[in-house]
């Protein structure tokens, strides 16, 4: 048993060690803007660069407008499902497996060649980009609210508001949604991490979002990127704490995620 | 010497103690249950025999050896959960043919083995199945298999069928009871179900709060269960307050009315109180016995083979076994009756 | 008379299928109007899933397939034999297949450490936390803690360099290379599988350890013969699961490389970008058979869970 224990202290100090020795490294980095001295100095820099307000921003709307549109798509038709279709639901699955198996470098290829010719409007490469988010978020939206609706039983729910005289707005406002609140917010949360620093499509896709800014310091600074990586990596945390504290005691959080 | 002894045994977990000053001996073949409430630490003393916890202070000696601290895997001791614990990646002769597996037995013998352990359970075809092709019922059944396979020196029931439906578990109880009395083997069987105990065993110890109350033959922890917690644990007894008229003579109160007890109460002075145990089944509406009570019927259940009813004296609720039968005249709901039963039907509880 | 018979059987069944029909016909119309307003509800969503998966993702594989004047070719598969594509491919999937292997098996340890190793409560708590954010810390920031950490002038360069006259630049280390894409994806795996395999783990029931014991059979018997092979399907799963995860990854690779390594990933983005030899038809090939690994992967990943979910039906 002791040596068990060894071994186990032993593999998480290794974990904690890789975990933490970049995060350090980074942060130590980004204090070293001044010659000979440690300050705060890249962090003020990167504040008072209007590109990153400006950016950071445009991908927090960005975020705001996916988690939108994912909860729209994805809320009514789970519940739907749950409670009339039950034989969609592999199809459901499929259709929310596929981000896993289309790359985000691929799905932007197959949005640019197929809707190009109408990124004349600005809006339509934004709503583009959107879309492309909403279809990287699906697992992980998908997953939380069908783990929701799973734990509440909504079939009796359901019959039980509609024997009471509910109409079904008033079903899926009052009880459903409410219901729902923490795996919403779970879902809603982990597509604000996803989105916020997201590079790829946002880049292939030419949006003046976070991503590529993050991309465009990293080319051309040094000190910069290091707070910049820092901030990012608080704000994933903040994220990621906040789910955690929102499913404490819940089993089935889903965290994972695909997007690098 | 007995040939299974558990010597002064005693089990903290934290400043929680589970068990204390259990002593026990188990002759060869005996079947023993213990019984109790969840928490009473009847699984954890059999998790003890079975080496999967080491009490705190005591011994536990099998067949004239000590294994107190002998590892789980070298003590051939059997044990089925209550959750079968099948290994779900191997078909059911995979599982009863583990135990020899592991202990390098050569690959004929396994078999041979594994087809005598599925015929005595009477799943002869079933070898190639896996679990969780299987029932509840036949799932349990692999697990004694299991656990018989070994030829372990003892065998360890940690509430086998609660996990059941009732039909399936009244066959399998039998069913144990009868492998057990075919191969004679030493079982310790811990449930919390007092019909189970009461029919499998030789003997019985009922626990409560990791304490033994009474250790004896089913008939004697049901017709004279020597503390409180016996009584109102074992069986459906009518357990009253009662003042005490006359000790040496047997003669008590309830609630205002008179009645005598077949053995008398020594040490304990006129009017002062204590508790009076009466069985349900010892009562009866019609006139026989020289004790009689007076009430009223507050309500009528219909059990199948028994009828019970409760009667209110005064402030006291006695519920009353009647055997179901065509014949039955039941009295109507509010109507007085009288309750009469034999002086010995009365037992006085500590 | 074979004629008058075929004119018969013709006649009964024409008379059967009609009678069928008027009979079937109008009972059915309330059931059939219910059952449009029942799919009516998912609707939306599959129309979304057309509109943004699966016409963009056929436009690209019907790409690969057609010149530029629309003809149907072969040719953009057969450039796909090109030496240089060749070696992106094996590359990824060297990459891929590394920390897939590494991070499953570092995952493994730590998620058993933290879980069954006898360690109190909150290193599991902990592990979980760090391990929700370090697999969503990815991309672009990614690259720069690692450039932080391993780069030229990184952390732990400078301290092999400084305490140990280490120069590991001179030994064939790069970040920008195999190895050091390769412990910078490390990152991001590992907590994967921590998140995959814990519950896998917590499923492992204690019964079965002392059922195990309690037959004989010592530790090593336990994991030999009990423990691993339930486990197998969900540890080889997800270790696809990570092959997948690192196969498609690009931010990462272009935040540490700037897309100059020859990736899969990367050159599909110089395809779209157009930066290099553009030729569209190449680019959907590369897609496609990028695809085709990921689906590979994916049913492999499907095919072991299904196996492992159906042994622990009942046993939960």
């Amino acid at each position: 048993m002791r040596v068990t224990r060894f071994w186990s202290w032993f593999w998480i100090a290794l974990g904690v060690l890789y975990f933490f020795l970049p995060l350090y490294a980074t942060f130590q980095f980004s204090l070293k803007a001044q010659r000979d001295t440690l300050s705060f100095l890249a962090y003020q820099n990167v504040l008072n660069d209007p590109k990153f307000a400006e950016t950071f921003l445009f991908s927090l709307q960005m975020a705001v407008w996916t988690i939108l549109v994912g909860v729209v798509l994805v809320v009514p038709t789970v519940y739907w499902v749950h409670l009339r279709l039950p034989a969609v639901r592999p199809y459901m699955e499929l259709v929310t497996l596929m981000p896993f198996v289309i790359p985000a470098v691929v799905l932007v290829f197959g949005l640019i060649r197929t809707y190009a010719p109408l990124f004349t409007w600005t809006w339509m490469g934004r709503a583009v980009l959107v879309a492309g988010y909403v279809v990287l978020s699906l697992p992980y939206m998908y997953r939380s609210v069908d783990a929701g609706l799973r734990a509440m039983d909504v079939r009796s729910l359901t019959e039980a508001a509609q024997s009471l005289g509910a109409s079904w707005p008033t079903i899926l406002w009052r009880i459903i949604l409410p219901n729902l609140r923490t795996a919403l917010l779970s879902g809603a949360f982990l597509t604000l991490a996803i989105v916020i620093g997201e590079f790829t499509l946002a880049s292939l896709l030419a949006q003046p979002a976070f991503g590529p800014y993050l991309a465009l310091m990293g080319q051309n600074r040094a000190y910069e990127p290091a707070a910049l990586a820092i901030m990012s990596f608080a704000l994933t945390w903040a994220a990621m704490g906040l789910i955690q504290w929102l499913g404490r005691g819940r089993p089935g959080g889903s965290q994972l995620s695909g997007t690098h | 010497m007995a040939f299974l002894e558990l010597n002064n045994i005693r089990k903290e977990f934290g400043r929680f103690v589970a068990v204390e000053a259990f002593n026990l001996q188990v002759e060869r073949g005996e079947f023993v249950s213990f019984l109790g409430p969840s928490g009473c630490g009847k699984t954890t003393t059999l998790r003890m025999i079975a080496g999967f916890e080491l009490p705190t202070t005591g011994q536990i000696t099998i067949d004239g050896q000590e294994m107190t601290y002998t590892r789980p895997n070298a003590r051939n001791i059997g044990m089925v959960f209550q959750s079968y614990a099948l290994f779900p990646n191997m078909t059911v002769a995979g599982n009863i043919g583990f135990g020899l597996k592991v202990a390098g037995k050569a690959a004929a013998e396994i078999k041979e083995r594994v087809a005598e352990m599925l015929q005595l359970i009477g799943l002869a075809d079933l070898g190639e199945r896996y679990p969780y092709q299987l029932s509840g019922g036949q799932q349990q059944r692999v697990a004694l298999a299991r656990a018989l396979a070994i030829r372990p020196q003892l065998l360890l029931l940690d509430e086998p069928l609660s996990a059941l439906d009732a039909k399936i578990r009244m066959n399998l109880r039998n069913e144990i009871r009868s492998i057990q009395r075919q191969l004679g083997i030493t079982t310790i069987y811990v449930t919390h179900d007092q019909e189970e105990a009461l029919s499998l065993s030789d003997r019985i110890v009922v626990m409560s709060a990791g304490r033994m109350e009474q250790v004896g033959s089913p008939f004697e922890i049901y017709n004279f269960p020597q503390t409180r917690f016996v009584a109102s644990f074992v069986g459906t007894l009518n357990i009253v307050p009662a003042t005490v008229v006359n000790g040496a003579r047997g003669e008590v109160q309830i609630d205002g009315q008179q009645i005598t007890l077949a053995a008398g109460i020594d040490g304990v002075p006129n009017g002062a109180q204590v508790t009076v145990a009466l069985r349900p089944e010892a009562l009866s509406l019609s006139e026989s016995g020289a004790n009689r009570l007076v009430g009223h019927v507050e309500n009528i259940a219909f059990l199948g083979s028994i009828v019970r009813i409760y009667i209110r004296l005064d402030e006291t609720l006695l519920s009353l076994d009647e055997f179901n039968n065509p014949h039955l005249t039941l009295p109507a709901i509010g109507a007085a009756t009288t309750i009469y039963f034999p002086l010995e039907a009365g037992l006085i509880l500590p | 008379m074979l004629l008058y018979i075929v004119l018969l059987w013709c006649f009964v069944t024409t008379k059967d299928l009609m009678a069928q029909l008027t009979a079937v016909g109008p009972s059915q119309q309330p059931m059939a109007a219910a059952r449009f307003w029942r799919w009516l509800g998912v609707i939306p969503f599959f129309l979304f899933a057309i509109a943004f998966i699966f016409w963009p993702s056929a436009n690209l594989f019907l790409g690969a397939f057609r010149t530029s004047d629309g003809a149907f070719t072969v040719e953009h598969l057969v450039e796909l034999g090109q030496p240089f594509i060749l070696e992106a491919y094996w590359l990824s999937i060297r990459i891929s297949f590394v920390t897939a292997l590494g991070g499953g098996i570092f995952g493994f340890l730590l998620a058993y450490a933290a879980i069954l190793g006898g360690l109190p409560r909150f290193v599991r708590t902990a592990l979980m936390t760090f391990s929700g954010v370090a697999s969503n810390f990815a991309g672009v920031p990614l690259a720069f803690a690692f450039i932080a950490t391993l780069g030229r002038v990184g952390l732990i360069t400078v301290l092999l360099r400084d305490l140990f006259g280490f120069q590991l630049y001179q030994y064939g280390f790069n970040l920008y290379g195999f190895w050091g894409l390769s412990i910078t994806y490390m990152y991001f795996q590992f907590p994967l599988m921590v998140l995959i395999i814990a519950p896998a783990l917590d499923g492992l029931r204690r019964e079965w350890r002392e059922a195990a014991e309690n037959l004989g059979a010592n530790s090593w018997q336990y994991w030999r013969y009990v423990a691993l092979p339930i486990l197998l399907p969900t540890l080889l799963g997800a270790m696809i699961l990570l092959f997948g995860n690192a196969f498609g990854a690009y931010a990462t690779a272009y935040g540490l490389t700037g897309g100059s390594l020859n990736l899969v990933p990367l050159l599909i983005g110089q395809q779209v970008r157009g930066d290099v030899l553009h030729n569209p038809g190449l680019g959907y090939a590369l897609a496609l058979g990028m695809v085709v690994v990921m689906t590979i992967t994916l049913i492999g990943y499907t095919w072991l869970q299904r196996r492992s979910s159906r042994w622990l039906r009942q046993a939960n």
